[in-house]
């Protein structure tokens, strides 16, 4: 047996007793982050195909979602910052080995890119609006020199989508990953697995607010191998921590049932109601039968937001420490 | 690179933690926070156990996943050294480094906001003094010194005597050596 005790107490903030430095804030900007790269591969996605008329939607109507979504993430991951005085330090500089900074630029690229996506497309989607921004004083005429010219150049603002969209999704993966001192993060599989998980959550929120029926089921067939690929992923991730060293064994233990304190959220909660069971509904309404209507997306948009929480928590709980007993005041009640 | 080493002989030290004090009073560290801590480790089966004290802190590791991981350059690496320092103007309080450290070691300063953690006193190695809780330390079971220097203090300890890392399978090769 071997029994390490802190005798004097540590007992820093957020670190002890276990780590809990980032909780629902950064819970919630990953997933709409990861959200955001899916509503703008889909718009840029459509387009390129060649068929937005049969996708009125997501060629016309949701770019506009993109810096909306964002935009309340990035003011949860403002609010989980200490030090908030000090955010503009993210740009003075360019750390090339920290996620977290490539991110940030990524983020910053992302924003311009968006509004384009938004002005090739307005003119289709809001023509009330975009005809109303039109007339405004001042700043009309420029408006619509823009839209103008976001449309003429939409193929280009579309392929450039591409290549931002998959780097916003799959950098907030990255940045867990590349945490070795959590060994439940260190793995790379979370980036293509958070990149996917983003993207089914985009096509969650097209089949939610999508009007024509052909572009919902449309939807639904792709959102359905999406959650697939991601059943897949999840499996590699398990196969990753199981074939692993001592560290990813303890860090395995935290979700084996029944045992580990998060093999309840992560298989009942994330696998199954997340993932298992809006798949299956997914398919059984492709094959033709009846539609929940709104279960399906809103279970996908659940798990899409728990995956990006219960992989936080687990990775802030697996560590390569070994303080098994802090301060346990029975053991004085054991004395008397 | 200079890298600076703390050696502890935990056959010596007896864990009455005048190292934390020490550090608490020279650096001003705010009530409730630590930048150093004791360990007791018991280890065998009753009746044949084996205890062993620790004092803990940052390991200045030459490969600080820490520094490596922080998005601004706040934390970054002093003077050409080891020795592993928080700029608190470029620091967001983001909290990067507190996830990259397996040690634990860094802690958020309050109410500032800024990651705070031990600095190896690098204000009194300057001066040529050692750390403060190396000063106080009432067994002498603390040593600090340059790891380069083959005449110093530490590297004949290192030397002539067996030791461990702590964690050192999570290859950020730190630099507090304790002599068991």
């Amino acid at each position: 047996m071997i029994e390490e005790v802190l005798s004097t107490a540590r007992s820093n903030a957020l670190v002890d007793p276990s780590l809990g430095i980032w909780t629902w804030e950064v819970a919630v900007y990953l997933f709409l982050g990861g959200l955001t790269a899916g509503i703008m591969l889909f718009v840029a996605l459509v387009h390129l195909q060649g068929s937005p008329q049969e996708r009125p939607f997501t060629a016309y109507r949701l770019a506009l979602w993109a810096p909306v979504v964002l935009s309340a993430g990035m003011t949860t991951l403002f609010l989980d910052l200490e030090h908030k005085l000090y955010v503009f330090r993210f740009y003075t500089t360019l750390q090339p080995a920290s996620p977290m900074s490539w991110g940030s630029w990524v983020l910053l690229l992302v924003y311009p890119l968006s509004v384009a996506q938004i002005a090739a497309t307005l003119r289709g989607g809001y023509p009330g609006f975009a005809a109303w921004l039109e007339r405004l004083p001042l700043f009309g005429r420029w408006l619509g020199a823009a839209f103008d010219v976001s449309q003429r150049y939409r193929r280009a603002i579309m392929l450039w989508s591409i290549p931002i969209a998959v780097s916003l999704g799959i950098y907030t993966g990255v940045l867990l990953s590349t945490f070795s001192a959590r060994p439940f993060w260190n793995t790379a599989i979370l980036g293509p697995l958070f990149l996917v998980s983003g993207v089914s959550a985009a096509a969650a929120l097209i089949i939610l607010f999508a009007r024509h029926k052909g572009e919902r089921h449309a939807f639904a067939k792709i959102d359905a191998g999406l959650l697939a690929v991601e059943l897949l992923l999840v499996g590699l991730l398990i196969v990753g921590l199981a074939s692993g060293a001592q560290a990813q064994l303890q860090a395995l233990q935290l979700i084996t049932y029944p045992d580990g304190p998060f093999a309840l959220i992560f298989w009942v909660l994330f696998v199954t109601v997340g993932l298992a069971v809006p798949l299956l509904l997914e398919l059984w309404e492709i094959r033709g039968g009846r539609s929940l209507v709104l279960l399906a997306p809103l279970l996908v948009l659940f798990g899409g937001y728990l995956l990006r929480q219960v992989t936080l928590d687990i990775g802030q709980a697996s560590t390569w420490s070994e303080y098994t007993v802090q301060y346990d005041p029975g053991l004085l009640e054991r004395l008397r | 690179m200079r890298t600076y080493a703390m050696v502890i002989d935990t056959r010596t030290c007896i864990g009455c933690g005048d190292c934390v004090v020490a550090c608490k009073s020279e650096n001003k560290v705010p009530v409730g926070l630590n930048r150093d801590w004791v360990v007791e480790a018991t280890s065998g089966r009753y009746p044949n156990l084996r205890t062993e004290f620790r004092s803990e802190r940052c390991n200045h590791c030459s490969h600080a996943t820490c520094v490596l991981l922080c998005p601004t350059g706040a934390s970054h690496q002093w003077n050409d050294s080891n020795i592993v320092l928080v700029d608190a103007d470029k620091c967001t309080g983001c909290k990067a480094c507190i996830a990259a450290c397996p040690y634990d070691a860094r802690l958020v300063m309050h109410p500032e906001g800024y990651i705070d953690k031990c600095t190896f006193c690098h204000h009194r190695v300057e001066k040529g003094l050692d750390p403060a809780c190396v000063s106080t330390c009432p067994t002498h079971c603390m040593h600090f010194g340059l790891l380069d220097d083959p005449g110093s203090d530490v590297s004949k300890l290192l030397l002539s005597r067996n030791y461990k890392t702590l964690m050192p399978e999570t290859g950020n090769k730190p630099n507090v050596f304790y002599l068991v």
